[in-house]
């Protein structure tokens, strides 16, 4: 599809909007792991209510405009149906992110894009990582 | 004010994932797939998602607090340690593992089924361990 790079360009000038919104208008940068942990490990204090209106708004748009517009999304997540692959998966991610302070949205959109030392550590260490696991367990293992 | 800004942002930012393809797993799996069908997208969104932020930075340097009066971050931090290369690295081999990070997760929820509900239900309980952990370690060095 020669549309898909479009539709990345587009989504992705959403994705920086909203955490441009973010910063000017709540001083905080938009962090997905950083949000969701904080809610999860009781860190958020004051910002709770702020943040969980942010992860609400982050599940419901996305359900709502798949409803609406199926065309959008056609495949849903194309996820791994491996339970033990997707627990090892996921708690590797929960750990990691909260362990490194950042994930894809805090240290890449949001650190890349003020050439912040960490970000760019961070987010060189994070592609490394998940390019070797790939390659090791896609083409050497095959499993997923 | 405040969760007026940040219901707007997470609905800016979940549209933005469903849009770019990025709530996809193969997709995303396919960009780290440097040795097989490379798929360049995601390299699209992070660029797409720096310019507008990039912007936002320029803006916020001229100015003290942000629009619902709070202040803006300081200076990025610049110490680079074990934890955050450490942790950057535990999280870059769960996502290659399942090709999610924690806002597709989020975003995803609605529409991805039981693989997705298991892999977030996982991230919750690993984001809800590391303080356990931590004390752990923290007690094995001071002991």
């Amino acid at each position: 599809m020669e549309a898909d790079w479009l539709r990345g360009l587009l989504g992705g000038l959403m994705i920086g909007l909203a955490a441009a919104v973010y910063l000017l208008g709540n001083g905080r940068i938009m962090g997905a792991s950083g949000i969701l942990g904080s809610l999860v490990d009781g860190s958020a204090g004051s910002d709770r209510p702020m943040r969980l209106a942010f992860v609400a708004a982050l599940v419901a748009v996305p359900a709502l405009l798949w409803l609406a517009l199926p065309g959008l999304a056609p495949l849903g997540t194309q996820a791994s149906r491996q339970p033990l692959v997707l627990i090892a998966a996921g708690l590797m991610v929960g750990i990691g992110t909260r362990l490194g302070s950042g994930c894809t949205s805090g240290h890449g959109v949001c650190g890349l894009s003020r050439l912040s030392p960490r970000g760019i550590a961070a987010t060189l260490a994070y592609l490394g990582a998940g390019m070797l696991t790939v390659a090791l367990f896609r083409h050497l293992l095959t499993v997923i | 004010m405040q969760i007026v800004i940040a219901l707007l942002s997470g609905a800016l930012f979940g549209a933005g994932l469903l849009v770019s393809g990025m709530v996809d797993t193969a997709r995303v799996q396919g960009f780290l797939d440097i040795f097989g069908a490379w798929d360049p997208t995601l390299a699209f969104v992070l660029g797409g998602a720096i310019l507008p932020m990039a912007l936002a930075w320029r803006i916020g340097a001229n100015r003290r607090t942000s629009l619902s009066g709070a202040p803006l971050p300081g200076p990025a931090a610049r110490h680079i340690d074990a934890r955050l290369i450490g942790g950057a690295l535990v999280f870059g081999a769960g996502w290659g593992l399942a090709g999610f990070c924690p806002g597709p997760a989020l975003a995803s929820l609605g529409f991805g089924g039981w693989p997705g509900l298991v892999f977030l239900a996982a991230m919750v309980a690993g984001m809800a361990l590391l303080p356990v952990l931590d004390r752990g370690w923290r007690g094995r060095r001071a002991a």
